[in-house]
């Protein structure tokens, strides 16, 4: 350390200054060159310390050495320059801290380029996504959700569908049978639902007009499992029946539903068709998703249209009058429309799937797309 | 089926070209699927409804498109020479509810020969083998006008009679296709004075056949019972172009015009001579009732203005003769060829479809109602969120499982298949637990090897002659739990296998939103699972899951090679639980309390009987008793385990003092020591 308190003899204000302006140049000298805590602990001891630091030397050679008439001078400018080496002890702390830490900082620094590291969600089915989305749409148009058995009755699942017992229209649902029932009659004989229309029978039974319902649910045919066919299957099924409901009324409603589920540009067209239990019947197209339409796509032929620029979609129709024969509705007072849709089939469609097995091997590098 | 646009137009004079024909036909609900040729070779590939067997020929096409473009249809060009003599053939109709009418002729010295190319050409083009002329003329004639005849060699029915007649206990008939077939008493069949040569609309049979000797024909055309034919076709597994038609309903005024139409063909290409009139046997007329149609009914269901004039119109180009009634009701008379219109409703969807669906507004009816959700919605919405949150993916397996898994996971009785599509696929699932193990292995298979899955579905049992379905969800899961990258991202995450607490960790999440009394577990799981890793939880004394890990050896046997562990929560039953109503605690004013219990215990204490034995000291300050370490090993001695246990104690009103938190920790370390448990140095 090159700076000691002089002794003074000349205690004039110009002298005073030259010593106050020595001692604060060798302060900041120190300060500057202190690079580590240890070196700023020598620092601060040799500035502040109790014991032969240069603030005890200043209060014995300066103001206690002082003539009387410039006590108060120089008390004022010890009290200054003591001020100034408690700053700079402080400052350089604050300089050589600060330094430090940025060093360790530096050292913590991390990729952040490395991917993050996820907590896995798991992902909704497909199919089943696909399936509350539909029952969403007509809940928001006033439908109520109901449910029934995958095991129906012969009575249910046709007979009161208007399938009589050996009617040809029975082929059409390739129906997988539960053994052992040949004793019961025909009407009570279980059988796994082809379709959920017979959750429309059930609530009709149990509820009077009005009625408006989605049957969302699982249904079961005898079809080979390929990339087209599932023998396990779902449908989302609807009924409104009220007085003064009109085939009109079900083609708006249907061409609303399907505006919901693909777009407000989907255009739809009927076209009659055949369902034991709704008469008038319909088919419903949509306008291909994939080419607007037009039946091109990428220059050549759109293969999910097979160039009609129409996709099948949905059967439908008006209530067919002996249905209420079933369920002790006047069908003279009142009307109704049915609808119904293959969740797998719209789920197809949605995601672009080529292949409907996808949905059953609880495959996670294909679920997990959906998540 | 097949049809050609060029055979049909021999009965319209089309105003549209054949692409247009096909899409317009569609949109009035014959639909063409499917258009391949060119020209006259032009086929169209129809999908008919069943409703409309009037429709599955070319005449009832045309009859359509006559009607839909409102032009003339052409009548069927049938011609015969004059005919010699008189037949001495007799029909007895033994039957008359199942054979209303039997129409029979007789042709004498024709030549059997291949059909002219005009004939074989349009059969060919359509699919159908060309195999003789007269046998050709019957199914030119099916295609034709839609009504399915037979032809007989005369000279090999005995007794020139045909009885119409159910077939006699052990009475046989070898059919066309070969086949010899068993008759049953429900059978009705042709027969001649010895025997049976046909089932009746299915197939004619073998022995009585045209072959190149015949000389002589007899030509057969009936109105046959729609659902006795049905039957018979589904005993015998025939299904043939002529049942098809049959038990959809024929038309009952085309025996004759069918008979003649075959026996013109035959004539033409094979000569001979037609010997007397035809023998048309009326044994029960069949009546197509007329049909009143109310306007004010139309309006109603199809809600379009439809006015009386547009009506008539399209129900007489239809075909349907239509008589002014009172107001605004009209008398509809029927055709003859369509048996499926006998109801108001039936014509009115026959005036929506003639007027185009297209043209109908689209409305949207008004409704002021509440919407009544599932009764389960809350539940179930907050079970699946809570699994997907919890990192299990949703699938969906397939219901039915073989007959053994519905034994090995179940102790319900199972519901077999009448008609499985295969023996692994042979009863209803009795339990979610096969599929998500099948699942699992497929994922495995395919190096898949961390997995979480879950399936919400019904089981099934039968419950005397009930079916029985109940809820239920299947978690399986496998694997570890944070992959090799993860481990080396973040200090001290090590990557590690899931384990039986990674599942029952879940099975708690799942069950804490439902309000209980008790929740215990206890080991008595299935045989199917681990019998040292497995656990039933317990709700209010019911058993709501059981979970573990899936036993070894059928793990082994399932090729799952790997420790899997899979869960079963019965909804049913946990669903009878509301879910736990939400009651805000104030939050704690002063600090709590931790102290630290290392001890050893034997084996056979278990962490419950510990637990049970601390709360059972009534320390009101205890918050929490949990083990935060457990060790085994040499150090700790065999049949023993080192547990560190850490209590929390906490006041609600005060700040707790230390001699105090000395002496409740004393009393816990006497209870440990109760249960055999020493203080680790
Ligand atoms: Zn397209």
């Amino acid at each position: 350390m090159a700076y000691s308190v002089r002794k003074l003899t000349d205690f004039s204000a110009p002298s005073l200054d030259a010593a106050s302006s020595e001692l604060a140049s060798a302060l900041s000298q120190a300060s500057a060159g202190i690079q580590s805590e240890a070196e700023f602990k020598i620092f601060r001891d040799y500035w502040m310390g109790r014991k032969g630091g240069v603030l005890t030397h200043l209060n014995d050679l300066w103001l206690k050495a002082s003539p009387g008439p410039n006590k108060r001078d120089v008390g004022q400018r010890v009290n200054e320059l003591k001020k100034k080496v408690e700053q700079a002890v402080e400052s350089t702390l604050a300089r050589i801290q600060t330094g430090e830490s940025a060093g360790k900082l530096a050292a913590e620094s991390l990729d952040i380029t490395l991917p993050g590291i996820r907590r896995p969600i798991g992902a909704e089915h497909p199919v089943i996504k696909t399936m509350n989305e539909i029952v969403r749409v007509f809940r928001n148009l006033g439908y109520s959700i109901e449910e029934g058995p995958e095991i129906e009755t012969d009575f249910y699942n046709f007979e009161s569908l208007n399938f009589p017992p050996n009617h040809p229209a029975r082929d059409t649902q390739d129906t997988i049978f539960i053994a052992g029932q040949d004793s019961k009659p025909q009407r009570d004989r279980l059988l796994l639902r082809t379709h959920t229309s017979p959750v429309q029978i059930r609530t009709m039974q149990k509820m009077k007009p009005p009625v408006r319902v989605v049957c969302p649910g699982k249904v079961h045919r005898n079809d080979a499992a390929d990339a087209t066919h599932s023998p396990v299957f779902h449908q989302v099924e609807g009924l409104a029946v009220d007085t003064n409901i009109t085939f009109c009324d079900l083609k708006g409603t249907v061409d609303h539903a399907m505006k919901a589920l693909f777009g407000s540009s989907v255009k739809t067209r009927f076209y009659p068709s055949f369902f034991p239990f709704t008469e008038p019947s319909a088919d419903v197209q949509i306008s291909c998703i994939f080419c607007d339409g037009k039946g091109v796509r990428d220059g050549g032929p759109c293969r999910n249209c097979k160039a009609s620029g129409w996709i099948e979609l949905l059967g439908c129709g008006m209530v067919d009058p002996n249905v209420y024969g079933f369920v002790d509705y006047d069908a003279a007072k009142i009307s109704g429309f049915a609808f119904g849709m293959g969740v797998e089939r719209i789920a197809i469609l949605k995601y672009g799937v080529d292949d409907i097995q996808l949905f059953y091997h609880g495959d996670v590098r294909f679920l997990e797309q959906f998540s | 089926m097949k049809l050609s646009p060029s055979w049909i137009s021999d009965f319209v004079d089309l105003p549209v070209d054949f692409a247009r024909l096909a899409d317009e036909l569609t949109l009035s609900g014959v639909a063409v699927e499917g258009i391949s040729g060119e020209g006259d070779n032009t086929v169209f590939e129809m999908e008919i409804t069943t409703n409309r067997p009037d429709a599955m020929n070319h005449y009832g096409v045309a009859r359509e498109a006559s009607a839909l473009y409102d032009v003339p249809l052409k009548p069927l060009d049938i011609k015969l020479p004059s005919f010699q003599g008189k037949s001495d053939i007799t029909i007895d109709i033994q039957d008359p509810e199942l054979c209303p009418r039997f129409t029979a002729r007789e042709i004498r010295g024709v030549t059997i020969k291949p059909s002219p190319s005009n004939i074989a050409n349009r059969l060919q083009l359509l699919g159908h083998k060309a195999i003789n002329n007269a046998v050709d003329a019957t199914n030119y004639v099916l295609w034709e006008s839609g009504k399915p005849t037979h032809v007989f060699d005369l000279d090999l029915l005995e007794g020139r009679k045909l009885i119409i007649r159910k077939a006699r206990s052990g009475e046989r008939l070898k059919t066309l296709d070969g086949v010899e077939r068993e008759l049953s008493t429900e059978d009705l069949v042709v027969a001649d004075a010895a025997k049976p040569v046909g089932l009746a609309g299915v197939m004619g049979g073998f022995d009585t056949m045209i072959t190149e000797k015949t000389k002589n024909i007899l030509i057969e055309s009936a109105w046959w019972d729609p659902v006795t034919v049905r039957r018979m076709s589904k005993r015998h597994g025939i299904h043939t172009d002529a049942s098809h038609r049959f038990e959809r309903g024929a038309d009952f005024e085309s025996t004759v015009p069918s008979t003649n139409r075959v026996a013109q063909l035959i004539l033409a290409s094979g000569g001979g001579a037609l010997i007397g009139e035809a023998i048309d046997v009326i044994a029960r007329k069949i009546d197509l009732a007329p049909v009143e149609v109310d306007l004010r009914e139309v309006r109603r269901v199809l809600g379009e203005k439809l006015n009386a004039l547009e009506v008539m119109r399209i129900l007489t180009r239809l075909g349907f003769p239509v008589l002014a009634g009172r107001e605004e009701s009209y008398l509809v008379h029927i055709p003859s060829w369509r048996l499926d219109v006998e109801r108001e409703i039936d014509v009115i969807e026959e005036i929506a479809r003639l007027h185009g669906y297209d043209k109908f507004a689209s409305t949207l009816p008004p409704y002021s109602g509440e919407v009544r959700e599932l009764p389960d919605a809350e539940k179930n919405d907050r079970t699946r969120s809570s699994l997907l949150a919890l990192g299990y993916n949703e699938t969906i397996s397939l219901t039915f499982i073989s007959k053994e898994d519905a034994r090995l996971f179940s102790t319900s009785s199972e519901l077999d298949l009448e008609n499985p599509l295969s023996e692994e696929a042979s009863a209803m699932r009795t339990s979610l637990v096969p599929g998500m193990l099948d699942m699992l292995a497929y994922n495995l298979h395919r190096s898949c090897d961390s997995v979480r899955l879950f399936e919400s579905g019904n089981v099934f049992e039968a419950s005397g002659a009930k079916a029985l379905q109940s809820k239920s969800i299947a978690l399986g899961l496998t694997g570890k739990i944070d992959d090799a990258l993860t481990a080396g991202l973040a200090a001290g995450a090590a990557s590690r296998q899931l384990s039986f607490f990674d599942l029952k960790g879940d099975v708690e999440t799942m069950l804490a939103p439902f309000s209980h009394w008790t929740l215990y577990y206890d080991s008595q799981a299935p045989a199917y699972f681990h019998p040292g890793r497995s656990a039933r939880a317990i709700l209010d004394g019911t058993t709501v899951a059981q979970f573990g890990q899936i036993h070894p050896q059928i793990a082994e046997e399932r090729k799952l090679k790997q420790e899997v562990f899979v869960a079963e929560i019965f909804l049913d039953r946990l669903y009878q639980h509301d879910l736990r109503q939400i009651l805000y605690e104030p939050l704690p004013r002063f600090p709590a309390v931790e102290r630290d219990f290392s001890f050893v215990f034997d084996d056979d204490v278990r962490f419950e009987k510990i637990y049970a034995s601390v709360f059972g000291l009534s320390i009101l300050e205890l918050r929490s008793f949990v083990p935060v370490e457990i060790f085994r090993g040499e150090k700790v001695g065999a049949g023993k385990y080192s547990l560190l246990l850490r209590a929390t104690l906490q006041s609600d009103v005060r700040t707790l003092r230390d001699d105090e938190v000395a002496l409740w920790a004393e009393k816990i370390t006497v209870a440990l020591n109760a249960l055999g448990g020493v203080r680790r140095a």
